[in-house]
């Protein structure tokens, strides 16, 4: 293990802000994406279920 | 013995083929991740020159890599649907277009944050960064384009246009460290030439460029079956899957 300890870890060797800066953004863009996709989701399936309904109420 | 070469080729079969396999590329794309960062937090040692601020390519360079490598598949199945009107290459074309433009921001961000602490600024107006920003306007208006067209086939029609044109931009991001006189660096990893880094180094990049892969299949399925659910909703076999069996 090269890290001494876990503030070393996050201190980056000095690049801290500019390395977590960049993996943050990284991990935010990843997880909204997917956020994103399952709210898509969710509103087409309640779209689908509403006019299955439609349907058969005739 | 007869292969019906277009059955994959009908959004209802592709829909259930997609769903089988994601799972698979879920797994595969989780793993890498893991692996990947493991190798780059962990094992890969400090660069002596830049010290630990290079730990900002493991995304970096994937992020660049996917961009464009999305954006001439997207322009390509864009190009099948409008010269052969089938309907799920347009559709597989506007589910890259997101994927494609977080990667090329990712690219342009994680580029700054490196920028700065090694060049002393966020930002030039250099031929590579100014042609990768280039890419991700053209993703922002492949989507805006199409978002604004409401029949769905004539969205496709002006949206290939636009991608096929900006095809061009690609390997003019991928040349322009030899064209021009760029402050961005060249190519540390090329086909042809042995790489310029440290094996653990390549191995992390290269493993996160795989995770990259995995996770942008994943995606681009999930949403290519949406888009076919959103524009199929009003045929036959969509009505005909029940509540729950959407999977």
């Amino acid at each position: 293990m090269k890290w001494e300890s876990l503030s070393d870890f996050f201190a980056m060797g000095g690049y801290g802000l500019y390395v977590w800066g960049s993996y943050l953004v990284a991990m935010i863009c990843v997880i909204g994406e997917v956020v994103l996709i399952r709210g898509r989701k969710r509103t087409l399936y309640k779209h689908l279920g509403q006019s299955r309904r439609s349907i058969l109420r005739g | 013995m007869t292969i019906n070469w277009f059955k994959y080729a009908s959004p209802a079969s592709f829909y259930f083929l997609a769903g089988r396999m994601l799972p698979y590329f879920t797994a595969l794309a989780i793993t890498l991740l893991i692996v990947g960062l493991y190798i780059g937090f962990f094992v890969a040692p400090t660069d002596f020159q830049q010290g630990e601020a290079y730990r900002i390519i493991f995304i970096h360079v994937p992020a660049a890599w996917m961009s464009m490598f999305l954006y001439v598949v997207m322009a390509f199945w864009a190009g099948v649907g409008l010269a052969f009107n089938t309907r799920l290459s347009s559709m597989v074309a506007s589910a890259i277009a997101p994927t494609g433009a977080m990667f090329a921001f990712l690219a342009l961000w994680t580029g700054a944050w490196w920028g700065k602490p090694m060049w002393g600024t966020w930002w030039v107006w250099d031929a590579r960064l100014t042609s990768e920003l280039i890419l991700f306007f053209l993703y922002i208006g492949f989507m805006s384009l199409q978002a604004a067209i409401d029949d769905p086939k004539r969205a496709d029609k002006a949206g290939a246009v636009i991608a096929l044109v900006g095809v061009v931009n690609v390997p003019i991001i991928y040349f322009s460290v030899q064209w021009w006189n760029t402050l961005h660096q060249g190519a540390s990893v090329s086909l042809v030439q042995s790489p310029k880094m440290a094996t653990a180094m390549l191995s992390g990049m290269l493993i996160m460029t795989l995770a990259a892969w995995m996770y942008s299949i994943v995606i681009i399925l999930i949403r290519t079956r949406l888009i076919i659910l959103e524009r199929e909703r009003h045929t036959a076999w969509v009505s005909e899957l029940k509540e729950g069996v959407l999977e």
